[in-house]
């Protein structure tokens, strides 16, 4: 059965979870891969070591315009016949999917994380990360978006065969004016370590301590809700239940307390470091490693730790 | 301007979540609903500064039953013009598109707003979806939305960053934060609210694509582990040896 599934391949580099999702579809079938772009060759064909068998790659336009890549998609899956077909749950799969699910007739599962099961269910989470639910596909074809750090990429070996392909995606109805991307740093959705603070710090001024040790362990930063709303940090870097929801090995919160919005948005992080004065502090019930103390103290304390760690690994 | 802001209730978000039947319902009681918070504070908001510079009409449209009514009067309250509830359970996100397009087909909105999408079942679809059957342009997770005569500029989440955009309307737009400031209503709007139509209109009832067969609750976690304030290097060594994240 081939599955078909779609990646954006942005400055001709592919992303962690463009990866993920082609180990996802290498479970369910044969993967053709499709995306649009100048990418070289030579890395579309290295795609094979994570179980492509093949790419087919529409030169005629960059960027992910939602229009253009449902049409493209559309066209790729009437032309290899496939009836699963996959993208990962980020912001370019969240505004194609849907389009896709209505052009097919294809159910959607949005915020996959996990393969089918025997009945062909698929797990996805809801309740902002507080509960799971399977979802059943009633339609023939069947489009699933996967949420991205759910499945590691795992290399199996080979190359794939890269074509030319029209996939007739017309012209883009939203035209972009400006892209503004924040130089060096690592942009939260896809990082793997986060070192987040709240209210707890008192002040914009403080948050040397938490981006000092941030860049130590090479780290993204985030904050939880007053703090962006208060200016004290940028509104990306708002995590919870009305912020941006993410999922990394490991989170580490110093004062924060852990409000149930708060933890919508972090529960599904591997590992929970918090680091709070107050023993009460809700948070350290989610908590994998807790620590009572001064954020002030044990921030610096832990710079100072991972720094020996390193040098001495 | 004729503004369509897309209107669903979640349950609070301090609400406990917990399952029935056998784990495959949503277990109502004690529940209180609240309008979504995406869909309030931020597309039901921004429609209507919108209305308040422009001039035009804010209505709001919500897939749901009776049981609804209460949440679709505090978008009134709040400051919508009048509602429409399109009468039938939603069951999934096609379904809610599906009837929302049918309705929104003819009435030549210039803009169809949705929240981000709803913390219950947090898809994020149902905006894509509604622009798809209606073959408008869609900007998701949008943070700024301004009107100039017929075209919108906009402002959207990328991954990694963000990007200024332009479309012209009518255009469907998903609102994420950033987009306004969440309004209380105030005591004149809460009795305005009685008095505004709220039109129930009949179902087109499409087909449901999916469906959720069951639900789980996680398993629960283990008891954290405290370490002494003092003593960094004894985390750093967990977080190598034990919880190989670092
Ligand atoms: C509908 C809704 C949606 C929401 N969405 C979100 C969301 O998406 N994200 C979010 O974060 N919040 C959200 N909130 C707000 C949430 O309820 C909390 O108010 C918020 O998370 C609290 O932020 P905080 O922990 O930084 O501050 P506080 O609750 O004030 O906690 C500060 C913590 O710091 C500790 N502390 C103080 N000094 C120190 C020190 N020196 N060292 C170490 N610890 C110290 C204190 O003990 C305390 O636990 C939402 C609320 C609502 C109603
Ligand atoms: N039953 C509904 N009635 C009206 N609008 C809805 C309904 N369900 C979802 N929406 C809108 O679609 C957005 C995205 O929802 P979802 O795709 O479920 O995450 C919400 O923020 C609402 O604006």
């Amino acid at each position: 059965m081939s599955v078909l599934v779609y990646i954006n391949s942005e400055n001709g580099k592919v992303a962690k979870n463009a990866l993920e999702v082609i180990t996802y579809g290498k479970k369910i079938g044969d993967v053709v891969v499709v995306t649009n772009g100048s990418t070289d060759n030579a890395t579309l064909e290295s795609l094979g070591a994570y179980g492509a068998s093949k790419v087919l790659v529409d030169r005629a336009f960059e960027g992910a315009d939602a229009q253009q890549v449902t049409r493209l998609v559309a066209k790729a899956a009437e032309s290899t016949g496939a009836t699963t077909i996959i993208f990962s749950n980020d912001l370019i799969g969240k505004a194609v999917a849907p389009r896709l699910s209505v052009r097919l007739k294809a159910g959607l599962v949005a915020g996959a994380i996990d393969t089918p099961d025997a009945d062909g269910n698929i797990k996805v989470n809801v309740f902002s990360g507080k509960a799971f639910g399977n979802v059943k596909v009633n339609s023939e074809m069947r489009i699933i978006a996967l949420l991205p750090n759910s499945f590691q990429p795992e290399e199996v070996g080979g190359t794939a065969s890269v074509e030319e392909f029209n996939g007739e995606a017309g012209t883009a109805a939203v035209t972009v004016k400006a892209t503004k991307k924040p130089e060096g740093s690592i942009p939260l959705p896809e990082a793997e370590l986060v070192v987040s603070a709240g209210r707890g710090l008192k002040g914009p001024e403080n948050w040397g301590i938490v981006e000092t040790l941030a860049q130590e362990l090479g780290a993204a930063t985030a904050c939880s809700r007053p703090v962006s709303d208060i200016g004290w940090r940028p509104h990306h870097e708002h995590v919870g239940q009305t912020g941006v929801a993410i999922r990394p090995n490991l989170y580490i919160a110093a004062g924060i307390s852990g409000a149930i919005q708060h933890l919508a948005g972090v529960n599904g992080s591997k590992t929970i470091v918090v680091i709070n004065t107050d023993e009460e502090a809700p948070f350290f019930k989610a908590a994998d490693y807790g620590i009572v103390g001064d954020a002030f103290e044990v921030l610096p304390r832990l710079t100072e730790a991972v720094k020996k760690f390193k040098a001495a690994n | 301007m004729k503004i369509l802001v897309c209107i669903s209730k979640a349950p609070d978000t301090t609400s406990k979540i917990a399952f029935v039947e056998g784990n495959t319902k949503f277990d109502e009681s004690g529940v209180q609903y609240i309008v979504n918070p995406y869909d309030e504070w931020y597309a039901l908001v921004r429609g209507l500064e919108l209305k308040e510079s422009l001039g035009g009409t804010v209505t709001t449209v919500t897939v749901g039953t009776a049981s609804d009514d209460a949440t679709i009067r505090k978008a009134l309250a709040i400051g919508a013009d009048d509602a429409v509830r399109i009468d039938t359970e939603a069951k999934d996100a096609f379904q809610v598109a599906a009837e929302i397009a049918a309705y929104a087909k003819e009435q030549g909105f210039d803009l169809i707003l949705t929240g981000k999408e709803t913390i219950n079942y947090n898809g994020s679809q149902v905006g894509g979806m509604i622009a798809e059957h209606l073959d408008l342009p869609f900007v998701s997770l949008a943070t700024k939305l301004d009107v100039n005569g017929t075209t919108a500029s906009l402002e959207k989440e990328i991954v990694g960053g963000s990007q200024e955009v332009e479309a012209q309307l009518p255009v469907v737009v998903s609102c994420s934060k950033g987009m306004a400031e969440q309004r209380i209503p105030n005591m004149r709007g809460i009795m305005a609210a009685r008095t505004k139509p709220l039109n129930v209109v009949a179902a087109s009832n499409p087909e449901q694509l999916t469906g959720f067969v069951s639900y789980e609750l996680p398993a629960p976690k283990a008891a954290v582990k405290m370490i002494d304030p003092e003593n960094m290097d004894e985390l750093v060594a967990l977080l190598h040896n034990e919880a190989k994240v670092i």
